[in-house]
């Protein structure tokens, strides 16, 4: 989490975007990897088509799966937009978005984006997924 | 016959198959064997005859848009490589805000 909300700040004005792996079947981010915005815009991102490929070939070759796509908006709130629901085609991924538009402050919100329905999930920060369902008095909240 | 990589998004026209097989020798030839055999998954890929804007075609990691789009050549055991798009972000993009079904290709914005 900490670490996209670095990716966003170090890219602004321009958005930022990428994605955090984990183990198919596991809903687990655990892989962060920040990506190139190709379209070098502070009102749109895009992978590269190349980065695009291999980013699939890795996780495929770990059997991982993009948990969180992530991307900040930088003038706007930490909501989807019209165009992140017309081009969300991972169906099964949390949408993580970060606004930089407040220097001192951010917001991050998460979520799915299905057939174009939004639907907004909490985001509950824990220390290492080891001890994410062991009790909420062991987990150490950075949140 | 090439190897089709099928994105998660499209799936559900291949009964949840990662990957099936297709023939042709050019891009266009599998995208319309394709069909033939999981209907509606060309659909998902042209637009107008061509290839989505935020869809990706790799031919033996080549991506289709630099090496002759639905002309490139495929060959008996290629690999074929469909990728939605990741983009998106905070601009309206006119396809997108006319409510146009886009997929697939991951952007954002």
């Amino acid at each position: 989490m900490d670490a996209i909300v670095a990716h966003a700040r170090r890219d602004h004005p321009d958005e930022a975007c990428g994605v955090v792996a984990g183990p198919e079947g596991s809903d687990r981010p655990e892989r962060f990897v920040p990506m190139l915005n190709a379209a070098r815009s502070p009102t749109f991102y895009e992978f590269d088509s190349g980065d695009l490929l291999r980013l699939y070939r890795d996780m495929d070759s770990r059997d991982e799966v993009p948990v969180v796509i992530y991307h900040s908006h930088t003038a706007t709130e930490a909501y989807p937009s019209r165009t992140d629901i017309g081009l969300a085609q991972e169906p099964e991924a949390h949408y993580v978005l970060v606004s930089t538009r407040e220097p001192e402050a951010h917001e991050l919100r998460s979520f799915r984006i299905v057939d174009g329905v939004v639907t907004e999930e909490q985001v509950e920060v824990v220390e290492t997924y080891m001890f994410a369902h062991t009790g909420a008095d062991v987990i150490p909240d950075k949140g | 016959m090439a190897t089709v990589s099928v994105p998660t998004i499209l799936r559900t026209h291949t009964g949840g198959e990662k990957s099936v097989e297709a023939k042709g020798t050019t891009v266009g030839e599998v995208i319309d064997d394709l069909e033939s055999r999981h209907s509606g998954i060309s659909g998902r890929l042209l637009n107008d005859g061509k290839l989505h804007r935020f869809v990706n075609i790799y031919v033996d990691d080549e991506d289709i848009r630099f090496s002759g789009g639905l002309d490139a050549p495929v060959k008996e055991n290629s690999t074929f490589t469909i990728l939605p798009a990741v983009a998106g972000g905070a601009t309206i993009l006119p396809a997108v805000a006319g409510g146009a079904a886009i997929l697939p290709a991951v952007a954002g914005g």
